[in-house]
């Protein structure tokens, strides 16, 4: 999906085949949820040129998580934003998990798996033998209003990062209720277990806008949320703090 | 031409192997000469120069410029520059870029949220330098 995603694996992964499994996976999702591929199932669909039924499971089950999420953020998260079913939302955030879930099912227990700027971490950053205990990973979130620098730093050991926001390509996120791109944030960050969560509620909270999101993503159970508005101002839901890493 | 690019970083004993690939083969080489002029290297500093990378938007091309082992400088050597808006965007995104470089390794970061796949290119190109200097 014209993304790039990047690995940071111990060496075992790359000889036992789970890194080529995981890659395998993405390119499989590529082919068959690319909404710029004319053959591929989410395009298909699009053009009703073939039903649910026809296409790979997982199209199903992308369907109807996006419902829920649909449903759970008041239509702020939809799987057609532009009117065209397009689930690009989800999916990213989603085939990133599960590529991450493809490394640990291969025996890793200290790996990162970053797709376009969404994050999976699982088990804390590589340690040294002698070191007594692994240290969590350490995310730095970009900035969206001073370029080249970061906002903070997120330590995560289990868990997802995701930024939904204003970056370098200006604005791609449509409110579906205006259709048009909401304005009052520069960029949201979900914190939680599951990237294709965080990744989808990032999506929604940022078009929610300041007021609703921050209500919104107070109420996520297991998520937490800091988001930037265009004038600088910061806000974190209450249980943000703890995940942010020392200095 | 849009393309899967999967850059592959290992973090065994400080070693950095890339492994990239595309789903897709086509024109991934548009020709031309740099459109920047660079920076003259300081002493012990070396400069490694990374792929061409096609992007949707244009061609990407990336030097690097390390110290020992320490990237101490990015130039953009080949940026989109079709219409005022690539360059609007060249003018905000590569600095970004280039900082977020530099901040990542004196951070200790181990990767950033927030970047978005505009960034490929860049990304990819600074990778192709760093090969070859690994």
């Amino acid at each position: 999906m014209g993304t790039v995603v990047s690995f940071d694996v111990p060496a075992a992964a790359r000889a036992d085949g789970s890194l080529d499994a995981a890659l395998s996976w993405l390119h499989w999702v590529d082919r068959v949820f690319s909404p710029y591929r004319v053959d591929s199932d989410v395009t298909l669909l699009a053009e009703a040129e073939v039903t649910v039924e026809a296409c790979a499971p997982e199209i199903a089950e992308v369907i109807a998580a996006c419902a829920a999420v649909r449903t759970q953020s008041g239509g702020y998260f939809t799987a057609a934003p532009g009117g065209r079913f397009d689930p690009s939302g989800y999916v990213k955030g989603w085939a990133v998990e599960r590529a991450a879930a493809i490394l640990s099912r291969g025996g890793s227990t200290s790996h990162l798996v970053n797709g376009g700027g969404d994050v999976q971490c699982v088990g804390g950053r590589p340690r040294a033998a002698a070191e007594p205990s692994a240290e969590p990973w350490r995310v730095g979130i970009a900035d969206p209003l001073r370029p080249g620098r970061l906002a903070l730093v997120v330590a995560a050991a289990d868990g997802a990062v995701a930024t939904s926001g204003v970056a370098e390509r200006g604005a791609h996120i449509i409110d579906p209720h205006t259709g048009r791109p909401p304005t009052g944030l520069a960029s949201v960050t979900i914190v939680g277990p599951s990237l294709a969560s965080a990744d989808a509620y990032a999506t929604a909270a940022f078009a929610m806008g300041p007021k609703l999101a921050r209500d919104w993503t107070e109420s996520l159970d297991g998520y937490e949320a800091y988001a930037i508005t265009p004038d600088g101002e910061v806000w974190q839901t209450l249980g943000f703090a703890r995940h942010i890493a020392p200095a | 031409m849009r393309r899967a690019v999967l850059a592959v970083i290992m973090t065994v004993a400080g070693l950095v192997a890339l492994l990239s690939f595309k789903t897709h083969s086509g024109d991934q080489t548009p020709a031309g000469e740099p459109t920047t002029q660079v920076p003259a290297l300081l002493s012990g500093e070396r400069a490694l120069t990374g792929n061409t990378v096609a992007t949707i938007y244009g061609p990407v091309q990336v030097q690097a410029v390390l110290r020992t082992s320490k990237i101490v400088g990015v130039n953009i050597l080949r940026r989109p520059a079709e219409t005022s808006m690539d360059l609007q965007i060249g003018q905000y995104a590569f600095p970004k870029l280039v900082g977020e470089t530099l901040i990542a390794q004196s951070a200790r970061i181990d990767t950033v949220s927030g970047a978005t796949y505009t960034s490929g290119g860049y990304i990819q190109s600074l990778q192709s330098a760093l090969d070859i200097g690994a």
